[in-house]
């Protein structure tokens, strides 16, 4: 684009009394460019039937116009157009599409009759007539150019500013409360605390369940704890000595007496249990001048899992522990 | 080529934009749709200020920007609100006023 912009100055006549602006070969290029770019977004807009394709097409046509501001020596409004329209609006529309639903597209069905056959004729006969007014009356105006300005030193965004601050710092403050009022206007309309139900409070839930919204007023009775079990699967016991049937869960399928004589078998100690005493380890029957990590008088060049010969007579190896204890252990059984 | 092109453009930008508004159904196109004309008549602006070779122009399509954000918030935020009470964002189904 600067490249069609230094073409667009070359080709510009030095300044005279009535300095005219000639429209160079590069800016004609680029509005043939760009314009159609520009239309083609906006009828794709139209066209499309997905949103989120309509605010694709939309970004095309304003990256398109911003460009032709700055070819229309307007490099400020070129670069505003960027940020502020394809940056942050067309983003804000993006953020309320995904939002609202990506896919909530266009009915085909027309309410009103024949509405989009109208709309398409009202709109081309609208088109016809605002360009051949600007035609007619605007075919033979020379521009004066803006060139004289933007070349000062500051160049277009220093008498912008000024004429911010000067001519029109009333409408820039007014423009500031806007802003104001707008920002707030949107967080007072999307807000959405407050408005739902208020929570319902342990009374109500309480007056609820007398009034019979549930099926019982109290809560279930838990699984019954007895000195012999304290399983979920346990019924608890009424008063008269039956069986609750609500206080074992649905989920737990009762359960046969017989399939429970195993578990009972092993509580009264008919079955061989594990082993209670395996992991103790044996302290008191070790010699005291012993190290407990090699023995002096072993080699050391012995395998440490080899079992000792001194196991049997109750004095086990102290590499060789847990094994040892087993076996003493069983030697106090047997006794 | 002279500088009316860009007013011809810019009057079938803001055709395309009416025809838009018109046509469509979803709140969010029509919005884009509004977005598209005031687009163009920025266009218009900035090249009325190239013809009169003054700035004036330029000021006032800058005017058109801000007034152009602080409208889509404030609208995208009812369009918000009114999905969130009747799940559509159809301009057919916002027909609380008809009767």
């Amino acid at each position: 684009m600067s490249v069609l912009l230094a073409a667009a100055a070359l080709l510009q006549p030095p300044p005279q009394a009535p300095p005219v602006d000639v429209i160079g070969t590069g800016e004609t290029v680029a509005f043939w460019v760009l314009g159609p770019l520009a239309i083609a977004g906006g009828l794709g807009m139209i066209f499309s039937r997905n949103a989120v394709h309509s605010a694709l097409w939309l970004v095309l046509s304003m990256s398109c116009l911003g460009l032709l501001y700055f070819v229309q020596q307007a490099p400020f409004l070129g670069v505003v157009q960027i940020i502020v329209y394809t940056g942050a609006i067309m983003m804000l529309f993006l953020f309320v599409l995904m939002m609202v639903g990506r896919d909530s597209s266009d009915s085909v069905v027309e309410v009103l009759r024949a509405q989009r056959l109208l709309g398409a004729v009202l709109g081309i006969g609208f088109a016809g007539l605002v360009a051949a007014t600007v035609a007619r009356a605007l075919a033979d105006v020379p521009a004066r150019g803006l060139s004289s300005i933007n070349d000062a030193p500051g160049g277009n965004v220093a008498r912008i500013g000024q004429e911010l601050f000067s001519t029109y710092l009333f409408p820039f403050e007014l423009t500031s409360a806007l802003l104001i009022v707008a920002a707030i206007g949107a967080m007072v309309l999307a807000y959405a605390e407050g408005r739902r139900a208020a929570r319902r409070t342990q009374r109500d839930l309480v007056v609820a369940r007398f009034r019979g919204e549930h099926d019982r007023p109290s809560p279930l009775p838990g699984p019954g704890v007895f000195a012999t079990a304290n399983s979920v699967a346990t019924p608890a016991l009424l008063p008269d000595g039956s069986v609750a049937p609500e206080s074992i869960s649905k989920l737990l399928q009762p359960r046969d007496r017989s399939s429970l004589e195993e578990d009972e078998a092993a509580v009264a100690g008919e079955l061989p249990g594990p082993d209670p005493h395996a992991l103790i380890p044996p302290a008191p029957s070790q010699p005291p001048g012993e190290a407990p990590g090699q023995p002096p008088g072993q080699p050391p060049g012995e395998a440490p899992g080899q079992p000792a010969p001194n196991v049997a007579s109750g004095a086990p190896d102290a590499t060789d522990a847990a094994s040892g204890a087993a076996v003493e252990h069983e030697a106090e059984v047997s006794r | 080529m002279t500088p009316s092109y860009y007013l011809l453009l810019s009057a079938l930008l803001f055709a395309i934009g009416a025809v838009g508004v018109l046509v469509r159904r979803n709140a969010i196109v029509v919005f884009m749709c509004i977005e598209l004309m005031l687009n163009a008549v920025n266009l218009t602006l900035v090249t009325f200020s190239r013809i009169n070779g003054d700035l004036n122009g330029q000021i006032m399509a800058f005017f058109v920007m801000v007034v152009a954000a602080a409208e889509v918030v404030v609208g995208l935020a009812i369009i918000m609100s009114i999905f969130k009470t009747r799940r559509s964002a159809s301009v057919d189904d916002a027909n609380l006023l008809k009767y």
